[in-house]
């Protein structure tokens, strides 16, 4: 598969992502600089985390002004698939793909650690390789990953089943001490109503090799795959 | 025609003024004999700065020479932004450690920030992709105000700085001691990887090549940071606070991606960073190692501020700024990039002939000198040395007056409460250490290791100096520091090739201090022969003092080691229950400057363990072989807090699960807390699987390594036993992992955090 990934000046982890689906997942990863302003012949395009542009205003708030989103946008609203992760969730927040905005973490303090989340929905392109129910563990690393909604968001995102991760302790509880940045009900990625964009503050590309001791991030990268290959069948060529 | 006539003449400064610059007469002296004439007043800030202790290493630079800097992976030695060594495959690892001690005091957050930007910088001028971050930091007990905001400020400046760069932060140490209450330490180590056969240098060659300037533009920030850091502290030092440069993490993101692709393209004759005293010490040294002199227009800098003078331009020490110079015809492909990334960049000036770093502002030349007298004719000192008054009281320890320890468990308990001992693990969560998706071993074990993408190897980092071992014995300290660095890299299954150092002393005027600084430089230079570790890069922090009370001596080695193979890489933690457990090594009577004795008997005081450079090179021969052939589960060396230590820590600090052990040691004449607290170096606590044990025990008689098999690991309580003669026990301890996880994970969060009661 063609996977574009948008590389923004402070982009950090465009890299990482590229190495894992090039040289872990065998696909082709290209890299799309944040100036240009097309998307063509991209079966899917990665977000990555990092400070895009210092971030020194909101995160993402200035990245969602940058010359490819349009690009991006309308990808988005044709079905194409999109994934943010981390900073990458945190632009498609700032551009209204997905609903809701990020606070500083609860202790308001930069958090780079393991954590656990349960998968809440498998029937995603980005999950499909899950048991439901299954818990991940994955690193994060952020000042800002404090999801936060207004009730009526929270509730259509409950009832749309669109709360895709939510963080829990190693059994799969969802407490609030599994809790590790305040996010809303555990919130750790989100899709959007129609399925095709998913955002999480995770990074399943730090998890993706045995010899850094975690491979659970695969889990997303395949089943992201798999959807793609299942697409490309339906499609006409 | 005569050169000087076209200087801007300013006349001549007055002795206040040559004495606010910090230069001596007999200094100001060399300066006239150099020009032919008085210097203006802009000249003679260039000479303060660039002949400043910080700049010059006129105080320290003939004792450095010793340090052995040579050996076969050695590609670049001292003298350049940072050392660089051979790991294999084409490639080189380049590695620096830099010290910013005193703008961190004043202003811990941006202090701390724009030293891990001034590091990194020197990384990636090599033309090196920076992977990792380490640092060394020095505070002030905890039970103080200051120390704590301080702490707080340091962490969260690396924090922002590093994480923002997407660059690892994948360990490094801290240890707390009152002495640094008003001198906090701040070293930061960086390595970076480059094809060997492209490493960029800071040389200005090739008359009438373009200079060319980018990055942030010159403000007024930092003026006079490096003579700054040349001078001790009071309690006025808080007015410094604008002498601090202020830092943009992502406008260095920015520099770091357009210079490599500068490499890539193969666009640069040199390049160097304008670090300490900016512009000017960018300029002349990269001309002064040329050979060749440079031609700079001030006119053409980029400023943020209106009206600066000459004087302000190249002294400033604004942020996030780098000099270099283009092949012929490719500054416009320079300039192109740098469009690309959105940086200012203008052509400043040009390479010249004549060896002379000519100022222009305009048509006017505002200064001028040859550029070898400002970089390397600067005055050197061999300043008197003599131990302090007070030595003998040090070393004076009657262990006899102290009483031995009555209850282990608590003594235990306590000292994995100690913040120098305790988990940093609310330090190293604020510090991304995965970008880059290369951290195979997190901060948590005795190294950090990094995996080389594209091949199979993997380097192994730490940094490590006791300063309380210094002070007592400056030579000592220094090997120990040395050797307790190769030991971690050897535990984690690298072989040590290479370390860099950062110095930090008192002030170098005082006899005392100047001892202390050639005794343990002596100690290090040593240990590095003994053991074949080349230094390649350093810096040296003097004037570390504020009222007149000096710092301890504090050497700080950052040491890197190689591994060939992913499966030798090692962590210090216990795997599997049913394990043996061993003690590589011997425990002697060694009681002297132990954090035991500080925490329990508030003593700092005796002479630290002997080191036998032998037995300590026997010991990193049989760690390497053991853990080659797969024979070891685990390695952790011991060091503060002792054997007792060194096992708790093998039991808490797996990340998945905590274990426990079945332990039984024997007394052999020792006092008890020399067993179980003592620090006698050479000794590694390792795991092994019952069916190695036999092969363990064998290759360890013959490779000549003392070792003791000292119990099991288990999934229950820490249980020691320790038997006196006639194998009668003489002390008991069982203590359970919970309550001595809560100690030493959540010690040093409840230290910080009281400041909220």
């Amino acid at each position: 598969m063609n996977i574009g990934i948008v590389v923004f000046p402070g982009s950090n982890c465009d890299r990482d992502c590229g190495y894992v689906l090039s040289k872990v997942l065998g696909q082709t990863a290209q890299f799309i600089w944040h100036q240009e302003r097309s998307v063509k012949g991209m079966d899917a395009i990665i977000l990555p985390g990092g400070f895009s542009y210092g971030d020194y205003l909101r995160t993402g708030a200035i990245a969602r002004f940058s010359p490819i989103m349009d690009a991006i946008v309308e990808f988005a609203g044709r079905g194409g698939m999109v994934l943010g992760i981390c900073n990458g969730f945190q632009m498609l927040l700032e551009l209204g793909i997905l609903p809701g905005a990020m606070l500083r973490n609860r202790d308001l303090s930069f958090i780079c650690e393991e954590h656990y989340i349960r998968v809440e929905n498998v029937n995603t392109p980005f999950t499909n390789h899950c048991e439901p129910g299954q818990i991940l563990k994955l690193p994060i690393a952020h000042a800002e990953g404090n999801y936060y909604t207004n009730p009526v968001t929270l509730s259509s995102l409950q009832a749309n089943a669109q709360i895709v991760f939510r963080y829990c302790d190693r059994e799969g509880n969802v407490t609030s001490q599994a809790n590790p940045n305040g996010s809303l009900d555990n919130i750790a990625g989100i899709r959007n109503a129609a399925g095709n964009v998913l955002g999480l503050m995770p990074h399943p590309e730090r998890g993706a090799e045995r010899l850094l001791n975690n491979e659970d991030g695969i889990y997303i990268f395949r089943s992201m795959i798999s959807a793609l290959e299942a697409h490309k069948l339906l499609q006409p060529v | 025609m005569t050169q000087e006539s076209k200087v801007l003449p300013q006349g001549p400064p007055t002795s206040k003024v040559i004495e606010q610059h910090g230069l001596s007469e007999d200094e100001y002296q060399q300066i006239l004999k150099h020009l032919g004439r008085e210097p203006n007043l802009t000249e003679l800030g260039i000479f303060s700065v660039m002949w400043s202790e910080h700049c010059s290493y006129k105080s320290s630079r003939i004792h450095l020479k010793r340090f052995p800097t040579e050996g076969e992976r050695v590609v670049q030695g001292p003298g350049e932004n940072a050392g660089a060594v051979d790991i294999g495959e084409g490639l080189a690892a380049v590695f620096k450690m830099e010290s910013h001690n005193h703008p961190s005091y004043i202003e811990p957050f941006q202090g701390a920030a724009t030293g891990v930007g001034g590091i990194l910088r020197d990384i990636f001028t090599m033309g090196a992709r920076p992977i990792a971050l380490l640092n060394s930091l020095r505070f002030g007990e905890l039970d103080l105000p200051k120390s704590r905001h301080i702490l707080k400020g340091v962490v969260s400046g690396i924090s922002s700085y590093g994480n923002c760069m997407g660059v690892p932060t994948v360990g490094g140490e801290i240890t707390f001691n009152d002495i640094y209450s008003k001198n906090p330490l701040v070293n930061v180590f960086c390595l970076g990887i480059v094809k060997k056969d492209r490493l960029l240098r800071g040389l200005a060659k090739g008359t009438g090549n373009q200079v060319l300037y980018i990055g942030a533009k010159t403000g007024r920030d930092g003026i006079h940071g490096a003579t700054m850091a040349s001078d001790s502290f009071d309690d006025a030092s808080d007015k410094k606070r604008p002498n601090v440069q202020v830092g943009d993490p992502f406008l260095e993101k920015l520099l770091l991606e357009a210079c490599l692709e500068f490499l890539e393209q193969d666009l640069l004759v040199g390049i160097q960073d304008m670090g300490a005293a900016g512009l000017t010490s960018s300029s002349c040294e990269m001309a002064s190692r040329a050979g060749t002199g440079v031609d700079l227009d001030l006119a053409k800098v980029p400023r943020r501020e209106s009206h600066m003078t000459p004087y302000e331009i190249l002294l400033s020490e604004s942020q996030e700024r780098m000099l270099l110079v283009a092949q012929p015809g490719k500054e416009e492909s320079v300039l192109a990039i740098c469009r690309k990334w959105g940086i200012d960049a203008a052509v400043v000036g040009q390479v010249t002939d004549d060896g002379f770093l000519r100022i222009r502002e305009g048509n006017q030349i505002v200064a001028e000198i040859p550029a070898h007298a400002l970089a390397e004719e600067g005055p050197r000192y061999e300043r008197p040395a003599a131990p302090p008054s007070y030595q003998e009281f040090l070393q004076s320890l009657n262990i006899d007056m102290l009483p031995d320890v009555k209850n282990p468990a608590d003594v235990l308990l306590k000292l994995l409460a100690s913040p120098t001992i305790a988990s940093k693990r609310w330090v190293f969560r604020q510090y991304d250490h995965m970008v880059g998706t290369n951290t195979v071993v997190c901060p948590g074990s005795d190294s950090a290791v990094v995996r080389i993408k594209g091949t199979t190897k993997a380097l192994a980092m730490t940094t490590d100096g006791n300063s309380r071992y210094c002070l007592l014995n400056p030579y000592l300290g220094g090997g120990l520091a040395v050797a307790e660095a190769a030991r971690n890299l050897v535990c984690a299954g690298a072989q040590p090739i290479g370390v860099t150092d950062c110095l930090n002393f008192g002030n170098p005027e005082r006899p005392d201090i100047m001892w202390q600084f050639i005794m343990a430089v002596e100690g290090i230079a040593d240990a590095c022969r003994a053991f074949q570790i080349p230094v390649v890069s350093g810096n040296v922090s003097f004037y570390n003092e504020t009222n007149g009370l000096s710092i301890y001596p504090t050497p700080i080695l950052g040491m890197v080691g190689l591994i060939e193979r992913p499966e030798d890489i090692t962590t210090q933690w216990f795997k599997q229950a049913g394990d043996h457990i061993c003690l590589l090594g011997e425990t002697k009577e060694d009681l002297g400057g132990t954090e035991y004795l500080k925490v329990i008997h508030s003593r700092e005081q005796g002479n630290p363990p002997w080191l036998d450079v032998d037995r300590e090179k026997a010991l990193y021969t049989c760690m390497l072989t053991l853990i080659q052939k797969g024979l070891i589960q685990s390695a952790h060396d011991c060091s503060e807090g002792g054997l007792l230590v060194t096992l708790a820590e093998c039991c808490l600090t797996n990340p998945s699960e905590l274990f426990g052990a079945t332990v039984i040691l024997n007394q052999d004449r020792l006092r008890l807390d020399a067993l179980l607290f003592g620090e006698s170096p050479s000794r590694v606590v390792v795991s092994v699987k019952s069916e190695h044990v036999k092969q363990v025990k064998e290759l360890v008689q013959e490779l000549g390594v003392p070792s003791t098999e000292l119990g099991q690991v288990t999934q229950g309580n820490m249980d020691i036993t320790v038997r006196g003669a006639h194998d009668l026990p003489v002390s008991q301890l069982s203590l359970s992992l919970s309550e001595m996880s809560d100690q030493w994970h959540h010690a040093l969060a409840r230290q910080l955090e009281a400041e909220a009661s």
